[in-house]
């Protein structure tokens, strides 16, 4: 038998029914790839230049005040956190930049510093820790010094009707409480961690409270927003997730139990222009705007802390 | 098979020959087309082994229980979901071939429906009906089953998202089969189940196998539904595409041995299928 009949055979044999189907599906995926590529190559090809370091706190508000004077697009690579609070300040930039087009991308940290370290192209990096900043300039993604614009501290949240009568912190070590953390490669399931093992110190808690809680933990989220939505479910009974992450949709749907500041975690968030940005001007403008009275206010609004000292690492 | 069509196809097989040796591929528009889109599926995959392969410790990788337990957990759980497809969509997709009856349309358009919607919707759809407060959720609660957060949810999820291929594929298997040779086996004194055992089911083989890999295939690349109704913890509900998602957070080693390794299981599997149904349909 000859390769083509041989060929020929396998094609009727296996009778895939949905071929149609499949062949559109295909054509639809190239036709997209290619207006996204032809998108990738104007807007990269427009406005390549040298990035420069961006420069101290001294421009917050002049660069902002310049309104209009941003066009092009502007990718904005932030922790899954900041989702809510950068939105708003990102219209309110695109509101003054009738020119300027902002594109985020929201995800865990890692992920995105995975995706930065693999090529991806963005102008703007925000992480929800240090650690991941500090990697990602290893890796070579960043360009100039980080600023750290942001501060966000942990709570646990229950269901509004709290299944498992979670009254306390030291009831989330009792048996059949279904807990949800980030998982521990994600900044705020290792301040989760941090904080359990902190607790666990204290002799209130009891040796084996952190162990013991560990044990009620049912899933490892990827992404801290997916904490939230298990427990605004009813599905979990216990999660803990920034304060930030409480917004107002969320407040109705769940309690908030604080946890002392002797056992919680302050995340500093840094946030820099990441090198060979696209868009060097704009990001600088981003920043700046985050970094404002105006952005601080949208930020505090949705739950974080002031930016310890000023601004600057 | 007549000599006639024998002959018929031999000749065809000739001409067909011919065209090839003339065929240049590449300098036609229609070649170069169909080049471009050959090239644009297999090059990530290339590149995914070549770079998996010219990573240093990529073996030791593949030993990290994280590794291992995902695989193992996708294994059982697609084995479960595939042995639900075949006992439950048999005789779903022999009926939807054979009979006509009372609100036909409506179950085909409730098998078709998973098929197009994006898993995630798939996942908030079984938390909105075997979720804690689901639907379901007082019913099931009331006999001490909770589903999200376990294993069985990540079958459910599975069997949600990846069961109407089977029965897609069955039902069209089970149309090949003239009714004929039912009605022939049915005069020579063969009862319905044995009818169905010696003659439809044997027949009805390669449609029945195709729907079968595209189910497991489905099944084994599961994630949205998962995520959403199982949740990500490892050996319990990390399924191999949970865990490539998590080890990207951590250790692109890992992501890359896992994303080989389901590479390497669905290409054995799809080879396989090809044998078997193939092996039963010629003679």
């Amino acid at each position: 038998m000859t390769m083509l009949e041989q060929h020929r055979f396998t094609a009727r044999r296996d009778g895939w029914h949905c071929r149609p189907m499949a062949v559109m599906a295909i054509v639809a995926l190239l036709a997209f790839g290619l207006v996204l590529a032809g998108c990738g190559a104007s807007a990269g090809g427009a406005e390549r230049k040298a990035t420069t370091a961006p420069a101290g706190g001294a421009t917050v508000s002049a660069t902002a005040e310049a309104a209009g004077a941003l066009t092009g697009e502007l990718t904005v690579f932030a922790a899954a956190s900041l989702t809510d609070a950068f939105q708003e300040i990102g219209a309110q930039l695109e509101a003054d930049n009738p020119g300027l087009r902002i594109v985020f991308n929201f995800a865990g940290s890692q992920a995105l510093r995975a995706q930065l370290a693999e090529g991806a192209r963005a102008d703007v990096f925000a992480s929800a820790d240090e650690v991941t900043m500090e990697g990602a300039r290893e890796d070579g993604s960043i360009a100039g010094e980080p600023r750290i614009f942001v501060a966000n501290q942990l709570v646990v949240i229950l269901p509004a009707d709290n299944p498992a009568g979670v009254q306390e912190l030291r009831d989330l070590a009792r048996p059949g409480v279904k807990l949800v953390l980030a998982d521990e490669t994600v900044p705020a399931g290792r301040y989760a961690r941090q904080i359990l093992t902190t607790m666990g110190r204290n002799p209130s808690f009891g040796s084996d409270f952190t162990d013991r809680v560990l044990a009620n933990v049912v899933s490892n989220e990827t992404n801290v927003r997916q904490v939230v939505a298990k427990v605004q479910l009813g599905e979990a009974d216990a999660g803990i997730v920034y304060a930030s992450d409480v917004t107002p949709a969320v407040r109705a749907d769940v309690t908030v139990l604080d946890i002392p500041a002797e056992f919680n975690v302050v995340a500093r968030y840094p946030i820099a222009i990441v090198r060979d940005a696209a868009n060097p001007t704009a990001a600088e403008a981003f920043i700046d705007a985050v970094l404002s009275p105006a952005g601080q206010d949208t930020l505090t609004r949705h739950g974080f802390l002031p930016a310890p000292s000023g601004g600057d690492q | 098979m007549s000599d006639w069509t024998a002959v018929a196809s031999t000749v065809e097989a000739k001409t067909e020959r011919e065209r090839a040796r003339r065929w240049r591929p590449g300098l036609s528009p229609l070649g170069g087309a169909a080049l471009l889109l050959v090239m644009f599926l297999a090059v990530p995959l290339v590149a995914l082994v070549w770079r998996a392969l010219g990573e240093p410790g990529i073996w030791a990788a593949a030993g990290q229980p994280l590794v291992l337990r995902a695989l193992r957990l996708s294994v059982v759980t697609t084995a479960v979901t595939i042995a639900v497809a075949v006992v439950a969509g048999t005789p779903l997709a022999y009926l939807l071939a054979r009979r006509r009856f009372r609100g036909k349309r409506l179950v085909e358009v409730v098998i078709d429906l998973p098929l197009v919607l994006p898993p995630v919707v798939a996942g908030v759809a079984l938390l909105m009906a075997f979720g804690r407060r689901g639907l379901l959720g007082d019913a099931l609660g009331a006999v001490g089953i909770e589903l999200p957060f376990t294993t069985a949810a990540v079958v459910l999820a599975q069997v949600f998202v990846s069961v109407p291929f089977y029965v897609r594929g069955a039902r069209a298997g089970f149309q090949a089969v003239p009714g004929e040779l039912e009605e022939a086996a049915a005069i020579d004194g063969a009862g319905t189940w044995h009818t169905l055992r010696r003659v439809t089911l044997p027949l009805a083989l390669p449609g029945v196998a195709s729907g079968l890999v595209l189910c497991w295939a489905r099944a084994l690349s599961e994630f949205g539904a998962t995520l959403m109704f199982a949740g990500n913890f490892t050996g319990r509900t990390q399924t191999m595409p949970l865990a490539i998602m998590s080890a990207m957070e951590r250790d692109l080693n890992a992501a890359l041995v896992l994303s080989v390794l389901l590479l390497a299981v669905a290409a054995a599997v799809l080879i396989l299928a090809r044998l078997v149904a193939g092996g039963r349909v010629e003679p």
